[in-house]
């Protein structure tokens, strides 16, 4: 059994007088203990409501969440607020995508990160105190002990990131997830953050879900990839499978519009034409196909399904044969 | 050389973070506190309303005579309407029945003050539990007490404070204390309801749930303090209305009615029938509550800008 395996996740959003949006869409996926699972899409495909709808904080009104989340085998979706918010910082830990204003500016960090501990393990001030300490010295950030007076502004952007991810991992959840958590950090701190991240996964045996724009970002850390399009996984394989063979058109779109250092010069990149309010609904074809070089008449009228196909999944009726020059 | 990764970690977030500014635990309070004392607007307001408070505290000793005592009375005429103008041990004259101006304005600096601050202080207690209310809980208690408010705010604040003052059978000073109070809640109540709503959806709020925060420690670590800036803020400014609003209602006649004890607004209101003749009587109180209410607006204002955020350097 997998740690957390998701299935047929649907997220639904409804306001009174507007058409219902779907924004996940029957997304499945399974993360083992230890491993780490990308989630890879553009913007608005749904990668952050689906972390949000494993962590229970979507909002309960005009959200209709279905399918089936199971940590351990226990369905997530089912458990009541009072069971969720105990799971959360303990089971199931999260990182944000910009670590300034996910940091409480009037509190300072040692509050901060001693309060999980309090809230989750028990632990009086001045123990949780000493531990917060350990927590940051772990992440690497420097003179912890006077880091826990400081307030989020005197700390760096990458530092703040740090801290975030002490509080997450304070409590070891089996499960982190995080949601672009280097989007705001400048390139070199990224390259630290993700360092920290892929040592702590390791040392700690903590089951990893990263989200991300940054395929840079899951060809350093994941170990499986999932290519999400308007809601839907529309390739999944082993990370070294996706880089060197996409057979999807979108994932090979995504790769081919990433300079590479070994290109040959004066050689363009090739973007992916149109844009995402250019899809047709997954009901009627196949979403991407509007903006799909491969397509073909069948994309149009009939919806592919996720098939197995040389080691992966693939959500396509002409996938990509030729081989990305390496 | 030998270098685990994690040393390598350590040297290079070193790096980053070797610059950073050395002070530690400079909170928000702090750093607006450092921009305030170099502002002029501030200082000046600080000075008057320092001014003001220094004299209220000291006036039973600073007052030269006793402001209830009608010592000049025998040079008082109603009917030729000659009221004691100044001279020697009474730079400023007498009031309609011969008590020394000076001293009445001396000591009624604390009428003054105290009303303005204890109507400031209920009504921010007030709109503190049903912004806090309206804002943590949502739903149907957000619109019940928005309703409220809605209706509070309909009726002009001076005319309410004189209707609420007017419920009252015997009016005293807590009576206007009270009207000008409740006057003051809906709009405490708006401001923090709106900057609660605007913390519930902040990034921050959804990391400390996804940490697993209780719902009270959300509330009142994670959304409350970072919705008081602009409270804070307007109870200074509400300060200054509500010292002008209370003299309104004495000058009316819905304040104290006994005189012995001076307050601005009463005098105020005393000097209107002789204000043709003898407009120096009203001049002074009302220079009074102008000047107050001055730097108290002037104090709110610089203060609006010291805990803007965006401000921040």
């Amino acid at each position: 059994m997998a740690l957390l395996e998701v299935t047929d996740l649907t997220v639904v959003f409804q306001r009174r007088g507007e058409a219902p949006f779907t924004a996940v869409d029957g997304v499945s996926f399974a993360v083992e203990e230890g491993q780490t699972v990308g989630l890879v899409g553009e913007s608005g495909c749904g990668k952050s409501v689906t972390s949000l709808a494993i962590m229970g904080l979507l909002p309960r009104r005009g959200v209709r969440v279905s399918g089936s989340v199971r940590f351990e085998g226990a369905e997530l979706l089912t458990e009541s607020p009072r069971q969720m918010r105990d799971r959360r910082g303990r089971d199931l830990g999260m990182v944000f995508q910009d670590p300034l204003s996910s940091l409480n500016p009037v509190v300072s960090i040692g509050i901060q990160v001693t309060e999980v501990l309090e809230r989750h393990r028990g632990m009086s001030r001045s123990k949780a105190m000493r531990v917060a300490a350990e927590l940051l010295d772990q992440v690497g950030i420097p003179d912890p002990r006077r880091r826990l007076d400081e307030y989020p502004h005197q700390l760096s952007g990458g530092m703040r990131q740090r801290a975030l991810i002490a509080m997450a991992l304070a409590c070891q959840p089996r499960l982190l997830i995080a949601d672009e958590p280097t989007t705001a950090l400048d390139v070199t701190i990224q390259a630290q953050i993700l360092a920290l991240l892929s040592q702590l996964v390791r040392d700690t045996g903590t089951a990893l879900i990263m989200i991300t724009h940054d395929l840079g970002v899951v060809a350093g850390l994941c170990d499986e990839v999932n290519v999400l399009y308007a809601g839907r996984v529309v390739e999944r394989a082993a990370r070294h499978e996706l880089f060197a063979r996409p057979r999807h058109p979108y994932t090979h779109g995504l790769l081919s519009s990433i300079p590479r250092l070994d290109a040959p010069r004066g050689e363009r990149l090739v973007p992916i034409r149109g844009a995402v309010t250019d899809n047709i609904p997954w009901t009627q074809g196949c979403a991407f196909a509007p903006r799909c070089p491969n397509v073909l008449e069948k994309c149009l009228d009939v919806t592919p399904e996720m098939e197995e196909d040389d080691g992966r999944l693939l959500r396509c009726h002409n996938p990509v044969r030729q081989e990305v020059p390496a | 050389m030998v270098t685990t990764r994690k040393e390598r970690v350590d040297a290079l977030a070193r790096m980053s973070t070797d610059d950073r500014e050395g002070e530690a635990g400079v909170s928000l309070a702090v750093s607006a506190w450092r921009r305030l004392r170099r502002n002029p607007v501030f200082l000046v307001g600080a000075a008057i309303i320092g001014t003001f408070v220094v004299v209220a505290l000291l006036s039973p000793w600073l007052a030269p005579h006793d402001p209830s005592e009608w010592m000049l009375a025998d040079q008082v005429s109603k009917a030729r309407n000659e009221i004691p103008p100044p001279q020697p041990g009474h730079p400023l004259g007498g009031d309609q029945v011969g008590r020394d101006l000076l001293s009445r304005l001396l000591v009624g600096s604390q009428q003054t003050l105290m009303v303005g601050v204890f109507a400031t202080v209920i009504g921010l207690g007030g709109g503190l539990v049903l912004g806090t209310l309206a804002g943590a809980i949502g739903g149907w208690v957000d619109s019940a007490v928005m309703r409220l408010v809605d209706v509070m705010l309909s009726i002009p604040s001076l005319l309410a404070a004189v209707s609420i003052g007017a419920l009252f059978a015997r009016p005293s000073q807590f009576t206007v204390i009270l009207a000008v109070a409740i006057v003051q809640i809906p709009i405490f109540a708006r401001l923090l309801r709106g900057s609660m709503l605007a913390q519930r959806n902040s990034d921050h709020v959804l990391a400390a749930r996804a940490l697993g925060v209780r719902p009270r420690a959300i509330v009142f670590r994670h959304m409350l303090p970072n919705s008081l800036g602009p409270v804070i803020v307007q109870a200074t400014l509400v300060l200054a209305v509500a010292i002008i609003d209370a003299a309104a209602l004495s000058f009316l006649g819905l304040g104290n009615p006994d005189d012995s004890v001076p307050e601005w607004g009463q005098m105020l209101g005393n000097a209107q029938t002789v204000i043709d003749s003898h407009p120096n009587l009203a001049f002074w109180p009302a220079g009074c509550i102008i000047a107050v209410a001055l730097g108290f607006t002037l104090v709110g204002e610089s203060l609006r800008d010291a805990l803007d955020p965006k401000n921040r350097r």
